[in-house]
This record gives C-alpha cells, sequence and structure tokens, in this order.
C-alpha cells in the first residue's frame, strides 16, 4: 500500500514537472507528458483505493489520511474528464501539483482509523454521500483554479501588460466557461451528496439535520454556488465577479473539509480525526 | 564543378518605382524562365518575384558569365539602365546563395520579419520553374530543403506568432478575451482603412453579423454591402451595444461617441457578457473610463501601437532562434552539395564496394583456415582486380561526356543507387 501511495505521487509530481515545463515552453509534448503522467498516476492510485476497498471490506474513508487519498483520486479524476471535455490544458499546471500535494499530505498523515464501527461504512448511503462529496469538491477546486487564472488573465488584459500571463494563459471566454462547467459539475455533485448524507443520517441517528458544524458549512458552501449559479442565469455574474466567488467558494469547502474537524466538535469528527 | 548563383535586388536595395520596372508577371516569368535556361553556361534557373524582391536562382559552371548574362538579361528586357540595375544588385554564391534563398523562405529578410506569404510565393515560382523544366537536380534539392527548412523555423521559432499590424493586433486581442470569434457580432463606427481592415480580418475569423454606422447613412449603407452587413443609424448606436461583442471605433467625432453611462446601463441588459472596444480614432471615439467597468475593455489606438511595438520585439529575438536553424541546415546542404561532384563520388562508390569486399572475403577466409599466405594474397588480388573492373565503365562514364548535360543528375542518381550519402 505504501509503495502504491508512493507511486502514484511521483506520477503526480513527474505531470507537475511536464505541465510546469508546458507553462514555460507550450510544446504539445510536455501537454501530452503531463496529461499521461497524471493518468498513469490516478490509475495506479485507483488501484490503491480498491486494494483499501477490498483489506477492509469497505469504502476506505475511516481516517483522515484515507480521507485525503480519496479526495486527491477525486482531484486527478476529475481533471482528465474535464480534459477530455474541454480542452483546457493550462489547467494541468493546477490540478497535477494539487492532486500531489493532497496525496502527500494524506502520505505522511498515518492516522489510526476513527472508532467507528466498520459496519457504519459499508452503507450504500455513506459511500455514495463520500464519494459524491468529494468528487463534487474536487469540481469545485479545479473551479478555483480556473477563477485564478481568469483573474490573473483579466488583469493583465485590463493593465495592457502584455507578458507571459497573456501570452501563455487561454481566453477569458474559455476561462468564464470551464470555470463555470467545473461549478455545475460540482454543485451537482455536491447537492447529490448533501442529500444522501441526509438519507444516510435519517437512517443512522433518525434524523436528517443535526446541526452538525460540518453540515452547517456544507449548507453555506452550497447556498453560496447556489446563488451563484442563480445569479449567472438571471443576471449575468459572469467573469470577474463569478471568478471571486468561485475562490471563497472554495475557501470556505476547505473550511468546512479540515477546518470543521479540528475547531468544532460533532459527528462528521470522529470519521476523519487525524 | 557546378557552382549555384543567386542574383537579384529587394527592398532592402531598391526603391518601389525599380522594383516595379523590373518585376516579372506570371507569363513574363515564364518566358524569361525559358530564354535563360536556353542560355549556355546556365544549367537550371528559378525566378521570384514579388512586390519586395527579384530574384533569380541558377546553377552554373562559369559563375562570372551566368552572371553577365543574367544582369545583361534584366537590363535589356525589362528596359531599364544598367548602371541602375547594377547599383542595387546583389550577387551570392555557393554557400551566400543557400544562405540567403532559406533566409528569404524564412520570411527573415521580409520587410515586416516572420510574414507568411513569401512561403507560398516561392513555392508558386519553383512550380513554374517545374513546368518549364528548368529546375534540375541540384535546385530541386534546393528549394525541397527550403521549404523544410522555412516549416522549421516558422514552427519552432515564435517568429510569426505575433500581431505586427494595427488591424491584427485587433483580432488577437479579441480573441483573448472571446476566444473563438464564431458568431460574435461586430459593429463599425465610422470609416477608415485601418478599421476596415480590422473587419476583414474578424471576418475571415467568421464573426456574425456585421453592423455599420455612420454620420453619413448612405456611407454606411455603402460599406455594409461591402461587409455583407446592415447600416444602422448614428442614433441606434447604444441600442446595438445590448448584441454586439466587438465595437470598432474610427470616427472624425471631435467628442466620444460612446460614453461610460451608456455602457454601464447596457451591462445589465447585457448579462455582462464582455464587450470589447476597438479604439482607431483621434480623438478619441470611446471614453477610457468604460475601460475600468467590468467585463468591458477598451483599446485605443496607442494601446494597440504599444503591442505591436512588443511583438516585433519578440519577433527580433525569434529571428535569431530563426538564423541557427538555417546554419544547420546550410552545413547539411553544402556537405550535399560538395558531394555532388564527380571525384568524391567515385571515391565514395570504390569506398562502399571495396569495404563490402573486404567483410565478406574476411568472412570466407575464416571458414578456410586451411589456405597458405600465399593463396590468401591471391585472393585480395583478386577481389582488387574485381573491383577496378567492375568500376571501370562507371568511373569513366561519371569521369568522361558519357553524361551529357545534366551530370549532377547522374552523379545524384549514383549517390542515390548506392546509398552513398550515410
Amino acid at each position: 500500500m505504501q509503495i502504491l501511495s508512493v507511486v502514484a505521487i511521483s506520477f503526480y509530481l513527474f505531470s507537475t514537472g511536464a505541465y510546469l515545463a508546458f507553462l514555460y515552453r507550450p510544446r504539445e509534448q510536455f501537454n501530452t507528458a503531463g496529461f499521461a503522467l497524471l493518468a498513469t498516476g490516478f490509475s495506479v492510485h485507483t488501484v490503491l483505493i480498491a486494494a483499501g476497498f477490498v483489506s477492509r471490506g469497505h469504502l476506505p474513508a475511516d481516517s483522515l489520511a484515507a480521507t485525503l487519498t480519496l479526495a486527491s483520486w477525486s482531484v486527478a479524476g476529475v481533471f482528465l474528464f474535464l480534459q477530455y471535455r474541454h480542452k483546457l490544458k493550462i489547467l494541468g499546471v493546477f490540478a497535477s501539483p494539487m492532486a500531489a500535494a493532497i496525496m502527500l499530505v494524506a502520505h505522511r498523515t498515518q492516522g489510526a482509523a476513527a472508532a467507528q464501527s466498520p459496519e457504519l461504512f459499508k452503507s450504500f448511503w455513506l459511500v455514495f454521500h463520500v464519494v459524491a462529496i468529494l468528487i463534487g469538491e474536487a469540481a469545485l477546486a479545479l473551479a478555483c483554479g480556473v477563477g485564478v487564472l481568469y483573474l490573473l488573465q483579466e488583469y493583465a488584459i485590463k493593465t495592457k501588460r502584455h507578458g507571459f500571463v497573456f501570452k501563455r494563459l487561454p481566453s477569458l471566454d474559455l476561462l468564464d466557461s470551464t470555470g463555470n462547467a467545473c461549478i455545475v459539475f460540482g454543485f451537482t455533485l455536491l447537492t447529490v451528496g448533501l442529500i444522501t448524507g441526509f438519507i444516510y443520517a435519517k437512517a443512522v441517528w433518525h434524523r436528517f439535520w443535526g446541526w452538525d458544524p460540518k453540515e452547517v458549512m456544507s449548507g453555506i458552501s452550497w447556498l453560496l454556488y447556489a446563488a451563484l449559479l442563480h445569479g449567472r442565469l438571471t443576471i449575468g455574474w459572469r467573469g470577474r465577479k463569478a471568478a471571486i466567488m468561485a475562490i471563497i467558494g472554495f475557501a470556505l469547502i476547505l473550511f468546512t473539509f479540515l477546518g470543521v474537524n479540528f475547531l468544532f466538535q460533532g459527528h462528521h469528527g470522529e470519521f476523519t480525526r487525524g | 564543378m557546378i557552382e549555384i548563383v543567386l542574383i537579384g535586388l529587394n527592398h532592402k536595395t531598391a526603391s518601389v518605382d525599380l522594383r516595379e520596372c523590373i518585376a516579372f508577371n506570371a507569363e513574363e516569368t515564364r518566358a524569361a524562365l525559358r530564354t535563360l535556361g536556353q542560355e549556355t553556361g546556365i544549367k537550371e534557373v528559378v525566378i521570384f518575384s514579388t512586390c519586395n524582391r527579384v530574384e533569380i536562382l541558377l546553377t552554373c559552371e562559369d559563375s562570372r558569365r551566368a552572371i553577365e548574362t543574367a544582369t545583361v538579361f534584366l537590363t535589356l528586357n525589362k528596359n531599364v539602365q544598367r548602371a541602375d540595375v547594377e547599383k542595387v544588385l546583389y550577387v551570392h554564391q555557393g554557400e551566400d546563395a543557400i544562405r540567403h534563398m532559406f533566409r528569404v523562405a524564412a520570411s527573415l529578410d521580409s520587410m515586416v520579419v516572420g510574414e507568411p506569404q513569401i512561403l507560398g510565393q516561392i513555392k508558386q515560382a519553383y512550380h513554374t520553374a517545374t513546368q518549364t523544366k528548368t529546375s534540375g537536380v541540384i535546385l530541386n534539392r534546393l528549394m525541397h530543403r527550403t521549404f523544410f527548412v522555412a516549416k522549421r523555423v516558422r514552427s519552432e521559432t515564435g517568429i510569426g506568432d505575433n500581431a505586427v499590424s494595427i488591424s491584427y493586433a485587433a483580432v488577437q486581442l479579441s480573441r483573448k478575451i472571446f476566444g473563438d470569434l464564431d458568431g460574435k457580432q461586430v459593429l463599425m463606427l465610422g470609416a477608415g482603412e485601418m478599421a476596415e481592415l480590422a473587419v476583414e480580418h474578424l471576418i475571415r475569423h467568421k464573426v456574425g453579423d456585421i453592423r455599420v454606422a455612420n454620420r453619413t447613412f448612405e456611407r454606411g449603407l455603402q460599406l455594409a454591402k461591402r461587409f455583407n452587413g446592415r447600416a444602422i443609424k448614428f442614433e441606434e448606436i447604444v441600442n446595438a451595444l445590448e448584441v454586439v461583442d466587438i465595437i470598432i471605433s474610427s470616427t472624425g467625432a471631435t467628442q466620444h461617441v460612446i460614453r461610460a453611462k451608456d455602457v454601464k446601463s447596457v451591462m445589465r441588459k447585457r448579462r455582462n457578457r464582455p464587450l470589447f472596444f476597438i479604439d482607431i480614432a483621434v480623438p478619441r471615439d470611446i471614453d477610457p473610463k468604460i475601460h475600468r467597468l467590468d467585463n468591458a475593455y477598451v483599446y485605443d489606438i496607442d494601446d494597440l501601437k504599444g503591442v505591436i511595438e512588443e511583438n516585433i520585439q519578440d519577433r527580433k529575438r525569434e529571428a535569431i532562434k530563426g538564423e541557427r536553424i538555417i546554419d544547420e541546415a546550410v552545413i547539411g546542404f553544402r556537405q550535399w552539395y560538395a558531394n555532388l561532384d564527380v571525384v568524391p563520388t567515385i571515391k565514395a562508390l570504390r569506398q562502399k564496394i571495396s569495404t563490402i569486399a573486404q567483410t565478406e572475403i574476411e568472412k570466407t577466409l575464416q571458414s578456410l583456415p586451411h589456405l597458405s599466405d600465399k593463396d590468401r594474397q591471391a585472393v585480395g588480388r583478386m577481389k582488387d582486380a574485381l573491383i577496378n573492373k567492375m568500376l571501370h565503365d562507371p568511373t569513366l562514364f561519371l569521369k568522361g561526356d558519357g553524361c551529357h548535360g545534366d551530370k549532377a543528375n547522374y552523379l545524384d542518381i549514383t549517390r542515390k543507387l548506392f546509398k552513398l550519402d550515410e
């Protein structure tokens, strides 16, 4: 298991290198190499998670390390999918190091599994809940990355400085529409994740909503993204505003994902306390 | 030894009136190729004539005579004073001619470094020369190398990457904002050469509807007809802002034609879809405050000039890389060309055959250990005799007059037949 995780991290790091090279020298080989390396890392990563599944008999999401491993896997997977659909090559510069970094943290965090009965993790709803939320959040993380790129490019165009950023980053329109696609996708999965969470809570604790800090924060993030999507459809919240909101939204998500576990008590903490 | 000579004039050496006089059109080029091709002493010839240059590329045995013939041909044929022509004419020979050819095709010698048309023009010129059958083995090879090198320079350096004209810079900026220009709507305010050129560039990028607004509606109608668009009244401009994406402005107005508050109110109706204003007019038509609004971008003539200035500097830096690629290619071609002579070819041929024979004999002798030294020497002598006899006729043929006319051709075939260039 350790070895698989090291191999996956190495591939993600190599992929990061290739994408950085692509950023500085727009040669198609670098992009292809980055993509192939990331895809290979992702395959190894998938095997790692599948092995965890088999050895524990349930979804490996019972410690912070395991959850982070899943999160990194989601980032890589969502990026591969997006790349396949939207061809925003330069986003690799953001996605590869992110997958690598999360995986590195997961690798260093050797937390024991939480004192939860493994029976809990066998629930279909819980698996669904965890996977949907993580993939959704990965998409929102990429939306944040695209948002940063948008702001950089917009700044270059507004200040009329046509240097490195202007030349290497794609058009505002492509960044804006990719960001939006990420948010639509992420928001949908976040919604699905929240609903399955409710169903699961109902089954285990006989209530849908328990004012758990993580539930509350997730609710707030969900509302923010809902507002952003609604604003785009009705009054055209796009461009800079949307990019900034995508970044704030992801900051909220990060806080929900990590901060809540460390700062507050609640039933989510027991799953992921490292 | 056959020599490569290039003689010509270009925008750096000759004024436009002289270039005009000397330029060949397609029909004249064909006639000139036929005439020059029949001159004794000129073996192969290709003529390039564009608005910036007239060049004759030829191969010959006696370069002095060939240069004289070509110069006389230019002056007589074109009815210009010989003294005038000689002042502006440059002559490159051998390696210099090869390098010059590569540089021209790669657009390093162009008025606007990196412009893409020149390669097509050279291909066309070569095509004409192949039709009149005045291009032979050396120029064929040189031209194919030229195309290859030019493509390499274009793809491996950023020499043609960035716009160096106002109108094209406007298109490039639009692409950084909108990505694909497919279906984007354009509004043209006023008229003017630069603005019209920019609209033409945009049309080539498949923009959608074109609207034209002019103070005099009739002039607007004319322009609209030319661009297949429609004319609108000057008073309708603000309404049009709801639907158009790119505005190119070049009116003679002394005050701003579009004000910030117009755009502000329209932005909401547009649901913040981006608006890009290209203001070519002096004094400016578009209120520069608009640039501060979200999703609205204003570039005026100075901004565009700044962009171009940067791009020209970029191209110059990239051109240095191009020169390096060309230097490499010149060395490669020179090697092939230097070997395309009788002595090196015969030498290489003999070398190749004797190497093969030697290896085979050594192999055989290993399995015949009972042979005495004397026997072995006899086998060696037999080998030498065989090689000499076999190569006797080909050597005589290549050295002597066996190959009438195009000796380079037979040398080239020999080298290819025996794979001597590897």
